[in-house]
């Protein structure tokens, strides 16, 4: 699946998107962000205060118990502060 | 109409055109937001860098500007919001919104920049003397937008 991340998820992470594919069990927009963690530093660190955390999948704002599909685009970012 | 661009706009030029050509307006408010050099007890802003998810931006707006269509009667509306880097004193947000009469207008207006602020996928970063960083959401966004929830029955 597509991840893409942005703001200071992505300058910690230290890339703006990328293919990743977890493993089946990993099922729901919770799962992967646990996943994630897992898989360095960076991403623990961005990802280490889940009420900083935001998730769309497929550009629709998510909670944790969203299903994630192989073909969805999944975008991790802060609260927003445009305007 | 949504307009997510770069360069700066023109917002005499803006407010000048909308709302004519429709004689059943009788009625325009608008917002302008502009970079805040100055606030007391920061270093002076340098310049502010607005991030954003293309796409998904226009989606967020474009279902904001439907819930504001849905809410009140409303002849037009248009959003405009930068993206890239800004200078202290350009313009950053221009929402307008035209109806037959006032009320509809001024509460729309504010409905659309509450829920602006809070959904669509916008990331301040401030440049400074003091070097870089990125704007913190504030709670008090939040509380604004809360207040135009509808009751679920």
């Amino acid at each position: 699946m597509k991840l893409r991340y942005f703001a200071w998820l992505r300058t910690r992470i230290g890339r703006g998107e990328e293919t990743l594919d977890p493993p089946p069990e990993v099922a729901t927009v919770g799962a992967l962000i646990a996943w994630l963690k897992t898989l360095g530093p960076g991403y623990a660190a961005a990802l280490a205060d889940s009420k900083l955390v935001r998730v769309a999948v497929n550009q629709d704002y998510v909670g944790p118990d969203h299903p994630i599909r192989p073909d969805d685009e999944i975008a991790l970012f802060p609260p927003v502060t445009g305007g | 109409m949504i307009r997510v661009e770069e360069p700066p706009f023109d917002v005499g030029a803006e407010l000048g055109a909308f709302g004519r050509g429709d004689i059943a307006v009788g009625a325009v408010a608008s917002f302008v937001g502009y970079v805040r050099g100055a606030e007391a007890g920061a270093p002076a802003l340098v310049a502010l860098t607005l991030e954003h998810y293309p796409g998904m931006t226009e989606r967020q707006l474009a279902a904001i500007e439907a819930e504001a269509r849905a809410r009140w009667p409303l002849m037009d509306v248009l959003v405009i919001h930068r993206h890239g880097r800004m200078l202290p004193g350009e313009p950053i947000v221009l929402v307008a919104v035209s109806s037959a009469h006032r009320q509809a207008a001024f509460e729309a207006c504010e409905f659309l920049m509450d829920w602006l602020k809070t959904k669509a996928p916008f990331w301040k970063l401030e440049e400074t003397s003091a070097g870089a960083e990125w704007v913190a959401a504030r709670a008090s966004d939040d509380a604004a937008a809360d207040r135009w929830q509808k009751d679920e029955p």
